[in-house]
This record gives structure tokens, sequence and C-alpha cells, in this order.
């Protein structure tokens, strides 16, 4: 009797459960699916709580899934599912050199003919551009670099924000001197640190940002210029400020450091500014200045950075929906939701939009002042191999951990620069 | 025992194929074809093309082989500098773990106070997630808040203090120290199961004869514990040269600093499948894993070389 009654009851229980995602399909039959490949394992609440539902609420017969790889493997992921024609419809796109060769290979589709493309400015939309102008993706959003401090530690030793590369060397060295913080949370241990929030962050005003970025690429600079080689021996000089044993200090280490109060400067990106301001809430008051220039009455240079944007898989089932969706992400609505929901990515389309936090503000106030840039070999000049991006990550973290020099750097980096791209050769 | 069963299948030469042994192999050979032989030869063959446009390859016999080990810019000082580094993360693994394990289990198979909850305590460490033991590795040697450098300034050693998953120098060899430290339990295991089957009247009659247990170790333990050694051996040859996981949670992809920490297989990871602005290329990292398919094979009949040396006892 038992086991008969259990019997069945398992067989309903296998029947249930091959049924339910039968069921589930056919009740969203009527309605189009999209589906959305990204790195941005972080933001996937804001997409699916914010921002989706308002696309949808237009669209109430296209539904859009939001499926996110985390970022160490997103290339790889990306690359077997495009080969295998897994990949979903639409395909976040790092900029520049990333996925050109995926549009060139005729995976990604042309979106020239795109409505609301006048909504963005030619220069972001050309981080999603080939050489020849052919645009395959639709720019999402911006970051921007600048240094965060605890403007409790500064009030309380009487400090205040640097201008100069040596007004900044000698704060952190009267931090030091107090000797109650570590002056400077940052560690060398995750490769992109020293590359990403040392030598792109603090080094734009060193090469007057876009004019030394497209020298590079024109082949009229060198990264054996003066300007390079100050910005190296400007981060060689950090190595006394960091925390000991700053080498194996990880990216999640300098944020803990910073975020518990524990020192008074941090280079930061503006990515970071919605993560402070949840773990650090009331405990200091943080402020944030612009990467310090070389010498009194220099110009200033930012690194604001085109990051992410949106392309269309050319194998896509939904076309149509999905070009209605790349239309959207240029409107005024979108630029609202999404730089309220993720403070600190900006919006890329030129609808002015106000944002609530004052961090925001401040990182966006630089523009006005300062030259924008992107990082310096996204584009042209890593694409080859040795490739730049990679050799200036790899020698910079030499630099600053103290084992080559400001000048071995740049020869190196140069040298392998000079191996294969041809406006560098020289005669 | 070999003998009976001969005799009994002599008188009947002509029986009929023995059907029923196929059906019994069918399902292992099936499943280790599909998903082991065929992928193997599959990406072996793949390291003999290259692509020309997308989706169409060609032949290039060993273009890719010769391109590995001849460009001096860049692919064949990485190979050099990776293959350095995994006999370096094996060395360390084979001298290290094999002898700490050895000696663990002789210990622990003597009558022992607590011999259990020893070797529960030793094996655990072998069940947990790599990414877990790495993560907490890295607190432990983080320079900002990791108890070593604690207990090395109670001890008033802070000098000897160092950011050793940080430097070149130290990096790798942390690393290797760190996955041997957590597969310890496994050969422990193996020598401990060895080491109880070896009869006791061996010992008996050694004490007897007036042997001291050192002696008994040496010339009784350690001779019948030598096929395992050679086990042991290959199995850490092959798990070690192999290493990635521990180098992929705790320095990326990269291998940093200064690709100091870079073994074949991280090598041969973002080779196959890019990393950062270098392209992916499945032809020349399919032609690393043959490189490497050629250096495991070398060991293995090495091993087997020596193992026809290696006297076994029955008893």
């Amino acid at each position: 009797m038992t086991t008969k009654t259990l019997r069945i009851a398992f067989v309903l229980l296998i029947a249930s459960v091959i049924a339910l995602p039968i069921g589930s399909a056919l009740a969203q039959d009527d309605g189009v699916t999209l589906i959305i490949e990204s790195w941005r394992v972080d933001d996937a609440d804001e997409w699916n709580d914010v921002i989706l539902p308002a696309f949808e609420a237009h669209y109430p017969n296209i539904s859009v899934d939001f499926q996110p790889t985390i970022n160490t493997q997103y290339g790889a992921t990306l690359g077997t599912k495009m080969e295998a024609g897994t990949a979903g419809d639409l395909i976040m796109v790092e900029p520049f050199d990333y996925r050109l060769e995926m549009y060139l290979n005729g995976d990604l589709a042309n979106l020239n003919d795109l409505a609301g493309l006048e909504n963005f400015s030619a220069g972001a939309l050309s981080a999603w551009s080939t050489d020849d102008g052919e645009l395959f993706g639709v720019p999402l959003a911006a970051v921007i670099h600048g240094f965060m401090y605890n403007a409790d530690i500064f009030a309380e030793l009487g400090l205040e924000e640097p201008a100069t590369a040596q007004e900044f060397l000698d704060l952190l060295d009267a931090v030091k001197q107090d000797g109650q913080y570590v002056p400077l949370a940052m560690g060398t241990s995750d490769g992109f640190v020293p590359g990403l929030l040392g030598l792109q962050l603090a080094g734009q005003p060193f090469w007057r940002g876009e004019e030394g970025r497209l020298a590079l690429i024109d082949g009229s600079g060198k990264f054996t210029d003066q300007g390079y080689i100050d910005a190296w021996a400007f981060l060689a000089a950090w190595a006394d400020y960091m925390p000991d044993g700053y080498q194996a200090v990880s990216y999640p280490d300098m944020q803990n450091l910073f975020t518990l109060g524990g020192s008074a400067v941090y280079p930061a990106g503006s990515w970071e500014i919605s993560i402070f301001n949840q773990l650090v809430g009331d405990d200091f008051a943080i402020g944030a200045f612009p990467p310090p220039v070389p010498e009194d009455g220099a110009d200033c240079f930012i690194n604001d950075h085109m990051d992410m944007g949106m392309a269309m898989n050319a194998d896509t089932q939904h076309p149509e929906e999905a070009q209605l969706f790349l239309e959207w992400l240029g409107s005024a609505e979108f630029a609202e939701l999404w730089n309220n929901a993720l403070p600190g990515f900006f919006a890329m389309s030129n609808h002015l939009v106000e944002a609530s936090d004052p961090m925001v503000q401040e990182y966006a106030g630089w523009r006005a002042n300062c030259g924008s840039s992107p990082r310096n070999a996204y584009a042209i000049i890593s694409r080859g191999e040795p490739n730049t991006d990679s050799e200036l990550i790899r020698v910079t973290q030499l630099v600053m951990n103290g084992e080559m020099s400001p000048e071995e750097a740049g020869e190196t980096v140069q040298a392998g620069l000079a191996s294969w791209y041809e406006p560098q050769m020289g005669e | 025992m070999t003998a009976s069963l001969s005799r009994r299948d002599q008188p009947n030469p002509r029986k009929s194929f023995p059907t029923h042994i196929l059906v019994f192999l069918a399902p292992a050979v099936l499943v280790y074809g599909l998903f082991m032989i065929y992928p193997l030869f599959d990406s072996l063959r793949l390291g003999f093309f290259a692509q020309v446009t997308r989706g169409v390859e060609q032949f290039v016999g060993f273009d890719n082989y010769v391109t590995l080990m001849t460009d001096d810019a860049i692919l064949q000082p990485r190979l050099l500098n990776a293959l350095k580094n995994s006999f370096l993360f094996f060395a360390v693994n084979m001298l290290v773990q094999n002898p700490i394990a050895l000696m663990l289990a002789a210990v622990i198979s003597t009558k022992t106070r607590g011999g259990l909850l020893y070797r529960i305590l030793i094996f655990s460490p072998a069940i947990l997630s790599l990414a877990i033991a790495g993560f907490v590795w890295r607190l432990v040697l983080s320079p900002l808040w990791g108890i070593v450098y604690d207990m090395l300034k109670a001890l008033g050693l802070e000098a000897y203090a160092q950011p050793w998953l940080g430097l070149e120098s130290t990096a790798l060899i942390t690393l290797a120290l760190i996955s041997a430290w957590q597969f310890l339990g496994i050969p422990m295991m193996l020598y401990y199961a060895t080491l109880i089957s070896i009869p006791n009247d061996l010992y008996e009659a050694a004490y007897v004869d007036g042997a001291t247990d050192w002696l008994v170790f040496w010339r009784i333990k350690l001779p019948l514990l030598m096929p395992m050694v050679g086990i042991i051996s290959l199995l850490t040859y092959i798990g070690n040269f192999n290493a990635f996981d521990v180098i992929f949670a705790l320095k990326g992809a990269d291998a940093g600093p200064n690709y100091a920490t870079d073994t074949m297989m991280t090598f041969f990871y973002r080779t196959f499948f890019g990393s950062g602005f270098q392209k992916a290329d499945p032809h020349m990292g399919a032609a690393v894993a043959g490189t490497m398919f050629v250096i495991l094979m070398a060991g293995v009949l090495i091993y087997f070389f020596i193992q026809r040396r290696i006297k076994s006892y029955e008893f």
C-alpha cells in the first residue's frame, strides 16, 4: 500500500519536473525574449529591477533577459558561444579593439543605419567603429578615474587637495610622518591596479591626454618621450607611501584598507562611488580630486574612458526587436535611469542628466576643466604582439615594485611596439 | 589459478565469441572514447592546422610547433619560462609533499593515539575547493591583515616577513607550497594504506632478530613501499606539471608579477582563449597542449622504465 503510494508520488514528481519547463515555455510563446550577454555581474540587479522593466513597459511583447558572465572569463566564454552559435541577441562589448575582430568576422551586426545615433558624440561612437567608420556598437557608459580621499583624515592633519605631482607627494609624506595612517591605499599584486589605477589614472597629465594618445598612434610620439618617463618616475615614488608589502596587496585589500578608514588617499575609478557609498556610509566623509599635474599651471587631463557598448548578434532571430532596444539606449529615459541606478557609470548620450549623488557630480564636473581621453593603448596600438596594453601593465607593475627603472620601462614598451607597428618603426 | 582456467578453456577452442565481454566493456569504452580519447586526438589535430578565414582551416604540418619554439620575440621566451616554472612547481611538490606524506603515514600507521583524528585533519584540506583554500592562504599571507606577520613579530623575526605572494622571486614557490599543503593528504593516505597492508610477521621477525624501529623502517617498510613511491611520483608529476587552478585563482591568467608564476597551463590558457587584447588562437594553443602532451608522455615512459627495476614483493 505505502510502496504503491510512494511509487505514484514519485512518478507524479518526475512528470511535474518534466512538464514545468514545457509549461513555462508555452506560456511565453506569444512574446519575444532577447538575451543580453554581459560581463557586469555586479549590475545584474539594476538591470533586472530598474532598467529592463522600463523598456518592457514600452514594448509588452518583448522581454529582455540579462545574462552576465564573470568578467575575467567574458572574452573566452563569448568567443566560444559565438563559435557555437549559442550567444545572446544583444552583446555587451568592451571599447575599441576588444571586439573589433568579432565584427570583422561577421559575428556582430552593422549598426550605421540605427535610428537615434545623433544622440551620441562622434568621439563616443568612435570607440565602437572600425577604422573606416563602420559602427558595430551603441555607446552605453563611460567611467572616469581620479583620486578619492578620507576627508576626516585631511581635516585632522590639516591637509589640502594637491594640484601638482610634487604637492601630491608632499601630502603623502605628511601623512607618513604623522604615522597613524597608511598614506596611499594601493597594492600592485593584481596587474591591472598599477596599469589602470596607476599609469592610466595618474599618467594622463604627463602625456597630455588625447594629444599623447594620438601621437603614439600616428608615430610622432614614443614611450621613450620625457612625459612617459616622468609618469613612471612619479609612480615609482609612490612606493614609499603604499602599505608595507604592497607587492602582495590585492585590489579587494586596498579597497578594504580605504573603506575601513585606515588610509588617506585612494586611486579610484568612478565605478567605485556606489560601492564606497555603501561600505563607508557615515563613517567618514570622502572627497575627490583629479590627477595632479606635472608642474604648477599645467593643463589638467583625466582618463574619461568609454567602458561599455552594446552590439547586436548578427545571427539573432529577432533583429527588429533587438534594434528597438538599441535605439532605446539613446533615449533620455535610459540616460536618466542609468545614471541614477548605477552612479559612477556615465551614460554617453547627449541628454543632460542631473545626477543626485554629489560624488558623481564632482567626477563629472572635471570634464568641464580637464581634457578627456580614454586609456592610451586601447585603440590600434594593441593589435599586434607583444600587445602594448599588456606590456604597459607588466612594466608598470615592475616599476612600482622597484624592479625596473622608468627609462627601461619606456625602452621596453617602445621596442615591443616598434617591432610590429609600422608608424613606429622609423626608417 | 591461471593454469586451471586455461586448461578449462582448451577443450573447447571453437567456443563462440564472448559477446558478453563487449557488452560489459561498451559503456566505459564509449564514454571514455567520446569524452577523453576523441578530444585528445582532435586537439592534437587542431595543432597541425591554422585558420585561414573564419571556419576555414588549412593543414600546416608542424608550422605552429616551429613558430612556438623559434619565435624569439614572444612565444619562445614565454614557453621556456613556463616550462621552467612548471618543472619548479613539480619539483617543490615532489621534494616537499612526498617526504612529508611518507613520514606522516609512517607515524600514523604505528599505533598512535588519535591516529584517526590526524588522518581526518590532514586529509581535510584536499576536499576543500581550491578557491577557498587559495582565499584562506591569501588572507593568512596578506601583508595588511595576515596572521603570519603577527606570528613572526611575536617570535622577533619580523625582519624575515616578506610579501611572498607578490615578489617575483618567491611567488611561484609560495603557490607550490600552498598546493603541496592542500593535497598532502592524498599521498599520505596511499602510503598509509600500503603500510597497513604489510603483514606484522615481517616486523615481528625483525624485532626478534634485534632490529630497531629505525632499521625496520629503512630495511622493511621503505623497500616494500617503493612501488607506491613510484606511482605517487608519477601522479605528482602529472598533477603538478598541469598546475593551473591555484595559479589562476590567486594570480589570474596573466600569472604575474612579470609572468613569474606562468606555468604551461596558464600559458596554454592565454594562448587558446586569449587574454585582454591578446587574440584567442586555438591552433597555437593546441600546439602548446601538444607540447605538454609530449613532455608528460616522456615522464610516463621514464616511469615505466624505472618501474620495471623496482622489485615487487608478494606477501
